[in-house]
């Protein structure tokens, strides 16, 4: 187990060191001058080359990968070129907002996905079954930026019951967990708890139909167990796998939230991803999807390693 | 004498070997939900095939006197959109482009991911680790986050999104391909094979190609809902077509601000998006429940 662990680490290491990488050439790949944003047309040379070497651009590759990354590893990642703030900075105070979505999405998407789940691999090939399958694949296939409109539509527009955008009153950053606050969460994580909960449900639906083809649950039937203490083993051999994806998933949300902060206009790295890509900040667009991949990277990390330790089937 | 008529000489019948795809199909073709997929697909391919000819109106006439008008105003069987463009053309010939985005990111990084996994997989050992590896550090990204991130640095545009979905759909079929591959070639045949002295080009061509690229292309065919779902949303955040090209997530974007004074009008493109990406998911569903010899 600890072998596993420490092997498990030793393997992300040169996997992070890709991922910032990568992240260094999505300045390098985009085309055009990165300062191009910032200078008006008719800069003196002397200032372009003086912003030239701020930002570090005159120097090789290497070496301005191997700097960034020493800066960013002590948590500088720049400055931003839009803004002239750290983009470290605005990075973490949208970070928290996305994680606060995605956290609530996948909670309650592991919830429904799990019932839905549940249901149909213990009613397997009846109706209900059907219904939960139905509902997975809807959950799956549906553009959740166009399930966001539709939910604004219905829930604001139509019934006003929902704000349709920002994250408080009066578009203020000042979160808290109160209704007035909390109102403007629902639409936003109801519609991103959509596509968690579709896998989850299929996840759950073929690990319960498994388990209960087992011949330890035939034998358990013989000894007499009640439904209910059936229902516990289940539960027991079925949770590892379940919670492992419900993990992952909130790793996809951290990463695809662009699209559902972009319809509900939500202040976290998506909203930040959109200004950076419009206002060719590409010192902002490289930060924000170096922390997102990271987190990712560290997630799995995190799971596979929860994983083995709470299921004593696995041995690694 | 009788006259020899070729039409009506008698074939000599010989009985197919039913073979592995020809079972594939019969699954299929007797599974109501595949047909049923495969209709409504065929009909958005033939309508965009065709939308020059079919259009009721120009999709490209604008209108500032009829701007944002409801389902089955006068002639216009789904509205105008915020330019008095009539929506229902719009929605044809944005099939097209549509399909098109969905669909060839997928087939491109199904041959290109097929043959850097099935390299990987045959050769082993150190070219396996390092192409391998390298394939690990793209399949680190959420795919959402990476499409964006390549395409927000490469900038708008059909050519920047198509590479960049390309690049997001390699990896995993990359994988799939080399997870495949690896088996394959422990198998008994293959050592056979080499044993009777064929080459590794041979072996891969004969071999390995047909055992292989079937469960990849299963595989693949599961990513087109992603892909359509994906590359309307480029559009959509204004990263893939441009205006004034009909795309269904770039007019639901520019659509966006009709959701108060128009919002069925609105919320159509996505529809169209939704029932594309559903029948793709069934589809790929049903073809891999039909391949599954076990059933």
């Amino acid at each position: 187990m600890i072998f596993y662990l420490l092997r498990r680490i030793v393997y992300t290491v040169p996997i992070m060191l890709g991922v910032a990488f990568f992240c260094f050439l999505l300045v390098h790949i985009s085309p055009g001058d990165p300062l191009v944003a910032i200078l008006p047309p008719d800069a003196s040379v002397e200032l372009q080359r003086q912003l030239m070497t701020l930002y570090g651009f005159d120097r090789s590759w290497p070496e301005q990968f191997f700097g960034w990354l020493w800066r960013a590893l002590q948590g500088d990642l720049g400055t931003s070129i839009a803004t002239g703030r750290p983009v470290a900075d605005e990075v973490f105070r949208a970070v928290g907002n996305t994680l606060m979505l995605a956290c609530l999405a996948t909670l309650i998407g592991f919830l429904l996905g799990s019932l839905f789940g549940f249901v149909a691999g213990y009613f397997s090939n009846s109706w209900v079954d059907r219904a939960a399958s139905a509902l997975s694949v809807l959950g799956v296939s549906v553009p959740h930026y166009w399930l966001g409109m539709v939910m604004v539509i219905v829930f604001s527009a139509w019934l006003g019951w929902l704000p349709p955008t920002g994250a408080g009153p009066g578009g203020s950053d000042q979160w808290a967990w109160d209704w007035a606050h909390i109102q403007y969460m629902v639409l936003p994580a109801v519609t991103m708890s959509v596509i968690p909960m579709g896998i989850i449900a299929r996840t759950v639906r073929a690990l319960v139909a498994d388990i209960l083809a087992q011949e330890f649950v035939v034998g358990l039937k013989a000894k007499g167990m009640t439904d209910s203490g059936i229902f516990l083993h289940v539960v027991k051999n079925a949770a590892p796998t379940a919670l492992a994806v419900m993990g992952l998933q909130l790793g996809y949300l951290l990463g695809g939230s662009i699209l559902i902060e972009t319809v509900f206009s939500w202040p976290g790295t998506g909203f930040l991803l959109n200004s950076a890509i419009f206002q060719r900040d590409l010192p902002l667009l490289q930060g924000t999807i170096l922390v997102l991949a990271m987190f990712f990277v560290l997630l799995n990390l995190l799971v596979d390693t929860l994983q083995t330790a709470i299921d004593p089937r696995i041995q690694r | 004498m009788t006259t020899l008529n070729a039409g009506a000489a008698p074939a000599p019948v010989y009985e197919r070997s039913a073979g592995f795809w020809s079972g594939v199909l019969k699954k299929l073709a007797r599974d109501p939900v595949a047909i049923g997929a495969a209709a409504v697909l065929l009909a958005l391919v033939l309508i965009a095939l065709f939308a020059p000819l079919i259009t009721p109106h120009d999709p490209y006439q604008t209108s500032l006197l009829k701007r944002l008008r409801p389902i089955g105003f006068e002639n216009f069987l789904l509205g105008t959109d915020e330019l008095g463009r009539d929506l229902l053309s719009r929605l044809m010939l944005g099939a097209r482009l549509s399909l098109f985005m969905g669909i060839v990111p997928v087939l491109i990084a199904f041959v290109l991911g097929s043959a850097i996994g099935i390299l990987a997989g045959y050769a082993g050992g150190l070219a396996n680790t390092l192409i391998m590896r390298t394939i690990d550090v793209l399949y680190a990204f959420p795919s959402v986050l990476l499409a964006i991130a390549l395409s927000g640095a490469l900038g708008a545009g059909i050519g920047n999104a198509l590479l960049s979905l390309t690049i997001v759909f390699i990896p995993p079929i990359a994988r799939v391909a080399e997870s495949v591959t690896t088996q394959v070639r422990g198998r008994d045949f293959v050592e056979a094979a080499r044993a009777s002295g064929a080459g590794a080009f041979t072996i891969v061509r004969v071999h390995v190609l047909g055992n292989v690229l079937g469960p990849i292309f299963v595989y693949a065919t599961s990513l087109i809902a992603v892909s359509m779902i994906l590359a309307s949303g480029l559009s959509f955040l204004g990263l893939g077509v441009r205006p004034p090209e009909p795309e269904w997530g770039l007019m639901l974007n520019t659509l966006r601000t009709a959701i108060y004074t128009q919002p069925w009008v609105a919320a159509l493109p996505g529809v169209m998006i939704f029932i594309t990406s559903i029948s793709f998911n069934l589809l790929s569903d049903s073809l891999r429940s039909a391949m599954d010899v076990k059933n």
